[in-house]
């Protein structure tokens, strides 16, 4: 059988879509690990879907698919045995990228109190993440563009950048709390994928999306997507798109937003909000960190290290005996405006991606659609 | 200045003022050569000094960019980290990386008469560009500096005040709004001063720092007086942490206050200045 998939598909018009049969997907893992990637998939964990280092398909969530209400999240039996019959987990990529905790140097003191400064020197594996959803890619872009395309360029997240393979999977089974259609990201996972599948009942439809991607599903060797399958694939990816029932009032809530600072709707959410951070941690474009030390007790060294940080608690706005940002209310305002506001001025769209998992991580179950529609709605 | 922003380089302090109660200067000497060499800055911008096993903060930097003996840093004791580096003595190393941020307008005040008006410890962001001024007086206008603080014994670098008050074309007014004994100068806002400058509002542009509420209220006034918008640059001051735009803390509505300022031009801010909470 010829190869149908191969780098050449990259400059041709016409996407060539391939079928991979189900019982043939673990050759992904063989042809990833020969390439020397680390393959990371989704798996369950503690109740949830999350992102950890997979081997087979055997380890894929099997049966299984999540019910995301506002504050609620829980696994469920799904009909049919599908392993990407479910939305998503609280991570994205981004913790595989934006290490929650690292270091970023060490320093060492000598006996005359000399300082000599050493880098981090990480390694990163390369890693092929298997199943990512459109949105998560959207926020890698996001990511991209704040960590790699300023004046100064983050060497840690460069270097596990550069090594990472993505596989996509398009989501053909959102949860309520999903509205990546509304800001334009999903359900189809449209670019910043190396390999993108959509999975039907005996097996995926696969495209390539980089020469990488085309060159990994080259070796596996597929036949071309029938026309059913790839119509059936197409009518899956729609229908998820048509099952989604939350929306964003609009993609740039900017001037909106900032129009209506003293909106009695900030009170409101206030006093249901925890300031707990959990939706800038599931957040899968929020980048706030703080840096830390760790000094060693003997006193000839210390760590730095930076760790994520959240605009919700009381020493992300401290400056020098104040704190700009005391009360919820005004935290709550800063990560919206910046969220929905003043992204589109830093990198030229809003910075929310329609994942819901701030909707449904969030313990008290506030709605950024909802709280966003009620401030637009409002008016002054 | 180094591969990685995120990593300091050693600096000696080659001496220290101490200024007042809770102010210190210390003048930061690189120890590696050719870093020292290469270590280029401009009035208003800022470095991040490590104190050993503790952490950094954000210090503007106030000598001279012509000035190649020493960075001078003047520091208030405040924190955890400031109050340890308080401690140190002439001499003890700790760590520095910079320059960072966007400076003063230097090029564009050339020629143009300059006011310089502070509040408290916002002379330390401000007295780089008055020096970087003084010592290229023909290249400037009329020069006000007006400077205020609290209490009269709060009042840093008296000496430097009463030399440029004795340069030509140079008017230096100074306020305390608590006047202890042997206090020539005004008592009250340092607001008030302002009706006593001269202003030429066509040929004027403004530089200023200070606490939050005296810039807003110092830019009514010169509103008023017919000073343009665009004309105004002030210093801002939020959490810094990373310097280079990374880290999110400082920001303030779409700028980021480390890389985007700390000195903006008026209009960038003005649509978030005084509302509280940003």
């Amino acid at each position: 059988m010829d190869t149908i998939l191969g780098p050449e598909c990259m400059n041709s018009n016409e996407k060539i879509q391939g079928w991979m049969p189900r019982e043939r997907f673990d050759e992904l893992f063989g042809a990833l690990s020969a390439l020397g990637y680390t393959c990371y998939g989704p798996q369950v964990r503690d109740h949830a879907i999350v992102y950890a280092r997979i081997t087979s398909s055997g380890e894929l969530p099997r049966g299984v698919t999540d019910a995301q209400q506002p504050g609620s999240y829980r696994l469920t039996h799904s009909e049919g045995g599908r392993w990407f019959d479910w939305a998503n987990g609280p991570q994205a990529l981004k913790p595989l990228l934006f290490a929650p905790r690292e270091s970023l140097w060490r320093v060492a003191r000598d006996a005359q109190g000399r300082l000599s400064f050493t880098p981090a020197a990480e390694r990163p594996a390369k890693i092929a993440l298997i199943g990512a959803r459109a949105c998560d890619l959207a926020a890698l872009r996001l990511q991209d563009q704040h960590f790699l395309e300023g004046a100064y360029v983050d060497e840690a997240y460069a270097a596990r950048r550069r090594n990472l393979l993505v596989v996509a999977v398009n989501c053909t089974r959102p949860a309520s709390t999903c509205f990546c259609v509304s800001t334009g990201d999903g359900p189809r996972a449209a670019s910043g994928f190396d390999i993108a599948l959509t999975e039907l009942d005996d097996g995926f439809v696969a495209e390539a999306g980089s020469p990488v991607g085309g060159e990994i599903l080259g070796t596996l060797v597929f036949d071309a997507a029938s026309r059913v399958q790839v119509k059936d694939a197409d009518e899956a990816i729609a229908q998820g798109a048509q099952q989604q029932v939350r929306s964003l009032p609009s993609r740039n809530l900017r001037d909106v937003l900032f129009d209506n600072l003293d909106h009695p709707r900030w009170d409101d959410v206030a006093a249901r909000c925890l300031s707990c951070g959990n939706c800038t941690s599931v957040c899968p474009t929020c980048f706030c960190h703080r840096e830390t030390e760790e000094p060693q007790l003997d006193g000839t060294a210390s760590g730095h290290l930076r760790e994520w940080d959240s605009c919700f608690t009381q020493g992300h706005s401290y400056i020098h005996g104040l704190t700009v940002r005391a009360a919820t209310r005004e935290r709550y305002r800063q990560w919206l405006t910046h969220k929905l506001g003043s992204w589109h001025d830093q990198y030229g769209r809003s910075g929310c991606v329609g994942c819901g998992r701030c909707i449904a991580w969030c313990p008290v179950g506030i709605d950024i659609a909802e709280e966003a529609t009620a401030l637009h709605g409002g008016g002054k | 200045m180094t591969a990685s922003p995120y990593l300091p380089l050693e600096a000696r302090i080659a001496d220290r003022h101490q200024e007042s109660d809770t102010v210190f200067t210390l003048d930061l000497e690189l120890t590696d050569a050719i870093a020292r060499a290469a270590y280029r800055f401009e009035p208003g911008q800022f470095n991040m000094v490590y104190l050993y096993g503790v952490g950094e903060v954000a210090i503007s930097i106030v000598s001279d960019p012509d000035d190649e003996h020493a960075l001078g840093h003047t520091i208030r004791r405040v924190g955890r980290v400031t109050n340890g580096i308080a401690k140190l003595r002439k001499g003890d190393c700790l760590g520095i990386r910079g320059p960072y941020g966007r400076g003063w307008p230097v090029e564009e005040a050339q020629g143009r008469d300059v006011v310089l008006i502070t509040g408290g410890l916002g002379c330390a962001p401000v007295v780089g560009v008055i020096n970087y001024i003084v010592r290229r007086r023909d290249l400037f206008g009329h020069v006000t500096i007006i400077q205020g603080v609290k209490h009269s014994a709060d009042l840093i670098w008296r000496g430097r005040y009463e030399q440029w008050a004795t340069l030509p074309d140079t008017q230096v007014l100074l306020a305390a709004d608590v006047a202890g004994p042997g206090w020539p100068w005004h008592q009250g806002r340092v607001t008030a001063l302002l009706d006593q400058a001269t202003l030429n509002p066509a040929n004027t542009i403004v530089m200023m720092c200070g606490p939050e509420i005296m810039m807003r209220l110092t830019i009514d006034i010169l509103l008023q007086r017919g000073i343009r918008e665009q004309d105004i640059w002030l210093s801002m001051e939020r959490n810094m942490q990373c310097a280079v735009g990374h880290c999110g803390h400082c920001q303030y509505g779409p700028q980021f206050v480390c890389k985007d300022g700390p000195v903006f031009c008026y209009p960038e801010v003005k649509a978030l200045f005084g509302v509280s909470g940003f």
